[in-house]
């Protein structure tokens, strides 16, 4: 820490010191980011600099860690909670590492006056991202204390260590972190290498901690965006088209605007909202709206039944992602099988929300996005008005699963408060504008061919995913629905497919098994005739489905054991224990000859080929008559290197297992040649509490002093898959089309 | 003007009477808990107890509830003294988004006055109703399930995991009827309590 100067403290000097830190917290780093994406990049690329998560995108250690005056610790995080966990998560985190009590820190998360810029809360990145970061951050700034502690004692600093928010010295000499504290003290760029502390002593990570956020989310605090109540604030409704590029054609706003507690009609091109003093002013106007406008549509929608068959047909962008070939042995059987998963809805319960204000010229946004700097620009570019005039404030919302229609919301949201400067515009959709409206996860196909040798090996792997774009994410203006509807309306950004290793469509295309000759293509699709982008696991979730479903297949003809199969073409070792332990949970070996419609199933991944490992295995019991399948017994086991809380993991590796059931048993969005037809939970129903699993147990391998790995999404792929495994376990039926709904089923099954 | 009981407490109300009761709660009497999720009675978010049988609020006008009493998640405890059910789904850190939780929360509420003793298949049929999306739901009803032992009290329902009755910020999180893993001994926790980053209003 040769860079810590020598600083001249007084009580006073402190107060004024970190009072003036505060409100001079510079984003210098971040000035580059009003750029836009493509200078950002760049940007990044010309300095890059050796330093851990996502110090890397701001160095200053007061950019993520502050001391004050009293000694109360804030840490600052650019990801957002969605659910997830990740306030409590990182909090932990600069607890343990920083030696002070978790209560004595308190975290903002992403807003873009006051959080460096970490891009999307998403991926499964953010412990590895923001954690990673606060972690050495955390680490460096106790040291920073220590140092100064040492100078201050005349003491070496070998003599020194920190506990509970001081630093004790020889003579257990005791200096607190508020004494300690100076101008200018943290405002220092981090260095590469941290002294992290060792996994044997911590205190606080690696344990149970109850979240943060619980107590008032179940006894009615103000918890989400849904639930602000600004003064003066007026609540609004949009009135979205009927279909995909439909044009508001006429509309007579006379009775409408004289209705109980109406503000204002507000029309811009095909974009209509409407304001109110109350909110149920609001819905009783919009709906009179929706009767009073005429659209002109278009038949622009593929047939649903030959959904697969339509894509399959639309000009390909052809990319293949691995090829090898190594001499093998001769192949004795080639199997080959065809894969499709439907579009898919987020589908969050509550409905997406913002709150918006234009004071002075300038736009506040409070949002439930996954990225309030994208955000940012893309409203900023869809206002016209400089991103430096726009703030984004992360509020929570209903769970997010990926990019759903937070930031629409927040630019409806924004564009009414422009029209109506000072007042604070609540904007909410309605259920069927999110299940309608909301981009959703791309429907796609994979095709794999492989051949095993005599002895049952796999010789050689052919594979190949067609899919669309998996992130339509704002960035530009033209990714937002109001930004596209309004009269000068910004086009749809040219999708662009996202590169290895992380991938979009072609997440988890790669197995992870050995193979000696393999060749994965990823078939990118241009045009869109659905409205999607990001959800939960991206294409990991379909390609672990195809991936796996395909490994049971040729297991069953090598004449193997699911497991043992696996085990056969796995080498990593944490991908070798995470199967063995999911086995050895389940009791996989001692499971019965399937019978009497029950069946057992397998899978596994490790996410992104970089992120957790995960494998599942599954007891249903398929009902002959229906084709209806009940899950009885889940058994996964994770390994998300470091754990940070244990609890944390299996709430969202249950989660995952849990909601990527819903996707395979259940869900489909439907449509006719114009309009989305499914629009609320009846036309599209999800998984209730009825064909919820008897048991699911979630074991984590613990990895301490690893780096830690995303672990959100490491659930969606093996889940899938593993029920997959099952159902054709128990009735001898390879069903390849998701959803494997009774109707798949039966057909499946025959008489 | 139309009287509604809400929570114990008497409110007269101008909203027009086809108002369902749920903007009413949360707009004119400023309660965060019954949320809106669909506004068709379709996913159980918005549920709270008129006459202690679990009502949809999205669909449900006021002008049919004057006179009877009506009871959302802030009548069962707040954050400084949460009531049995709320206590229950702290201990089991039964959330994730937790949107959804409240109307859960009312809907085992109405059951378990009406029946402590549900058993789980009960507890299963009777949340039928409501969705949740985050897969929260093994842990929901973990949750009830410790809940119907709180209000019972102490000594009842043997074979109910972890059955001390811990505060809602209670130190340490109880892990004893989680899976295995060699984490889940409880090691002594502090307490923690929400530091919500509000917007300056």
């Amino acid at each position: 820490m040769s860079r810590i100067l020598s600083h001249k403290i007084s009580r006073r000097a402190v107060l004024r010191g970190t009072g003036a830190l505060v409100l001079s917290f510079s984003l210098s780093p971040q000035a580059w980011s009003q750029e836009g994406s493509g200078a950002q990049s760049a940007r990044r690329a010309a300095a890059p600099k050796p330093l851990p998560g996502s110090l890397t995108k701001n160095p200053l250690l007061d950019a993520w860690i502050r001391v004050d005056a009293n000694g109360r610790v804030t840490a600052f995080t650019g990801k957002a909670e969605l659910g997830q966990g990740i306030k409590t998560a990182l909090l932990q985190v600069v607890a343990e590492e920083l030696e002070v009590p978790l209560e004595q820190v308190s975290l903002v998360t992403a807003d873009t006056s006051r959080t460096a810029d970490e891009g999307y809360t998403a991926g499964s990145h953010s412990v590895q991202d923001s954690g990673t970061a606060l972690r050495n951050a955390a680490a460096q700034v106790r040291e920073i204390l220590i140092a100064e502690a040492a100078r201050r004692l005349k003491a070496p600093g070998e003599q020194l260590r920190a506990a509970a928010g001081a630093v004790i010295g020889p003579n257990e000499a005791r200096i607190t972190y508020a004494e300690l504290v100076s101008p200018n003290l943290l405002h220092v760029e981090a260095q590469p290498v941290s002294k992290l502390k060792d996994p044997t002593l911590f205190r606080v990570m690696d344990r149970p901690v109850q979240r943060i956020d619980i107590p008032a989310k179940v006894t009615g605090g103000a918890a989400y965006v849904q639930d602000m109540r600004l003064p003066g604030m007026l609540h609004a409704r949009v009135i979205r088209p009927p279909s995909y590029g439909a044009r508001l054609v006429q509309l007579d706003v006379g009775n409408i605007e004289k209705m109980t507690g109406v503000v204002k009609v507000l029309r811009d091109g095909n974009f209509l909202a409407v304001v109110a003093y109350r909110e149920f002013q609001a819905v009783k106007a919009m709906r009179a709206l929706s009767l009073a406008a005429r659209w002109q549509e278009d038949a622009v929608l593929p047939k649903q039944a030959r959904l697969h068959e339509t894509l399959l047909g639309l000009p390909a962008q052809d990319q293949v992602i691995l090829e090898k070939h190594e001499s093998g042995d001769r192949p004795s059987q080639t199997l080959e099988a065809t894969y499709t998963r439907p579009y898919l809805s987020h589908g969050s319960v509550g409905p997406s929300c913002a709150v918006a204000q234009l004071t002075e010229g300038a736009m506040t946004i409070w949002t439930h996005t996954q990225g309030v700097y994208p955000d940012r620009e893309a409203i900023a570019e869809m206002l016209r008005m400089p991103q430096d005039r726009v703030h984004c404030i992360h509020v929570e919302g209903s769970g997010c699963y990926g990019h759903n229609g937070a930031d629409d919301a927040a630019a409806d949201a924004a564009l009414i408060a422009n029209s109506l400067p000072d007042r604070p515009i609540r904007l909410q959709w309605m259920r069927e504008q999110e299940h309608s409206w909301e981009p959703f996860g791309p429907a796609m196909i994979a095709k794999a061919r492989a051949s095993l040798d005599s002895a049952g090996r796999i010789v050689d792997w052919e594979y190949g995913v067609w899919s669309n774009t998996h992130t339509m994410r704002p960035g530009p203006a033209g990714a937002l629905l109001a930004a596209q509807h309004m009269e000068r309306s910004f086009p749809v950004p040219e999708p662009k497919p996202i590169p290895q290793p992380e991938g979009g469509g072609d997440r988890n295309s790669i197995p992870l098994y050995t193979l000696p000759s393999a060749k994965i293509t990823h078939h990118f699709l241009r045009d869109m005739p659905v409205r999607v982008s990001a959800l939960r696991s991206l294409g990991a979730q379909m390609n672990v489905f195809a991936i796996e479903s395909f490994m049971d297949e040729l297991a069953l003809a090598a004449g193997s054991d699911p497991v043992a199969f696996r085990l056969a073409h796995l080498e990593d070792p944490r991908a070798r224990d995470v199967v063995t332990a999911a086995a050895d949970d389940f009791r996989w070996d001692a499971r019965p000859v399937p019978a009497g419609g029950h069946g057992y199933g397998f899978a596994f991944a490790r996410y992104k080929n970089l992120a957790a490992y995960c494998a599942v295995a599954m007891q249903v019991r398929v009902d002959h008559e229906t084709g209806r399948t009940r899950i009885l017994r889940v058994a996964a086991a994770v390994d998300t290197g470091q754990v940070i809380n244990p609890d944390g993991v299996r709430n969202q590796v249950e989660g995952a297992i849990l909601q990527s059931l819903s996707w395979s048993l259940f869900e489909s969005v439907s449509f006719d040649a114009t309009r989305i037809t499914s629009i609320d939970w009846a036309t599209y129903p999800i998984l209730r509490f009825s064909s919820v699993p008897e048991s699911v147990t979630v074991r984590i391998l613990d990895r301490p002093g690893t780096p830690f790995l995303g672990c959100g999404e490491a659930g969606q792929g093996p889940a899938s898959a593993a029920l997959a495994n099952a159902i054709a376990n128990a009735t001898g039926k390879r069903v390849r089309d998701l959803p494997l709904n009774a109707a798949r089923v039966k057909a499946a099954i025959g008489v | 003007m139309i009287e509604l009981k809400v929570n114990g407490h008497s409110h007269n109300v101008s909203a027009e009477p086809e108002t369902p009761l749920l903007y009413v709660l949360r707009d004119d009497l400023q309660l965060n808990a019954a949320k809106f999720g669909c506004g068709l009675g379709q996913c159980g978010s918005c549920t709270v107890l008129v006459d202690g049988a679990p009502t949809l609020s999205c669909v449900t006008p006021i002008m049919l509830l004057e006179g009877r009493q009506i009871t959302t998640l802030e009548g069962l405890g707040s954050l400084e003294d949460p009531g049995p059910m709320q206590r229950a789904f702290i201990e089991e850190q039964a959330a994730q988004c937790g949107y959804c939780i409240p109307g859960m929360m009312m809907r085992a509420q109405a059951l378990l006055q009406r029946n402590p003793r549900a058993s789980d298949a009960e507890i299963r049929a009777n949340l039928e109703p409501n969705l949740c999306r985050c897969g929260t739901h093994m842990r929901i009803l973990r949750a009830v399930r410790r809940a119907a032992t709180l209000i019972a009290g102490p000594g009842s329902s043997p074979g109910t995991p972890g059955t001390h009755a811990a505060s809602a910020a209670g130190p340490q999180l109880d892990t004893s009827d989680t899976d295995n893993d060699a984490q889940g001994d409880a090691r002594s926790r502090p307490a923690h309590s929400e530091k919500r980053e509000r917007p300056e209003r």
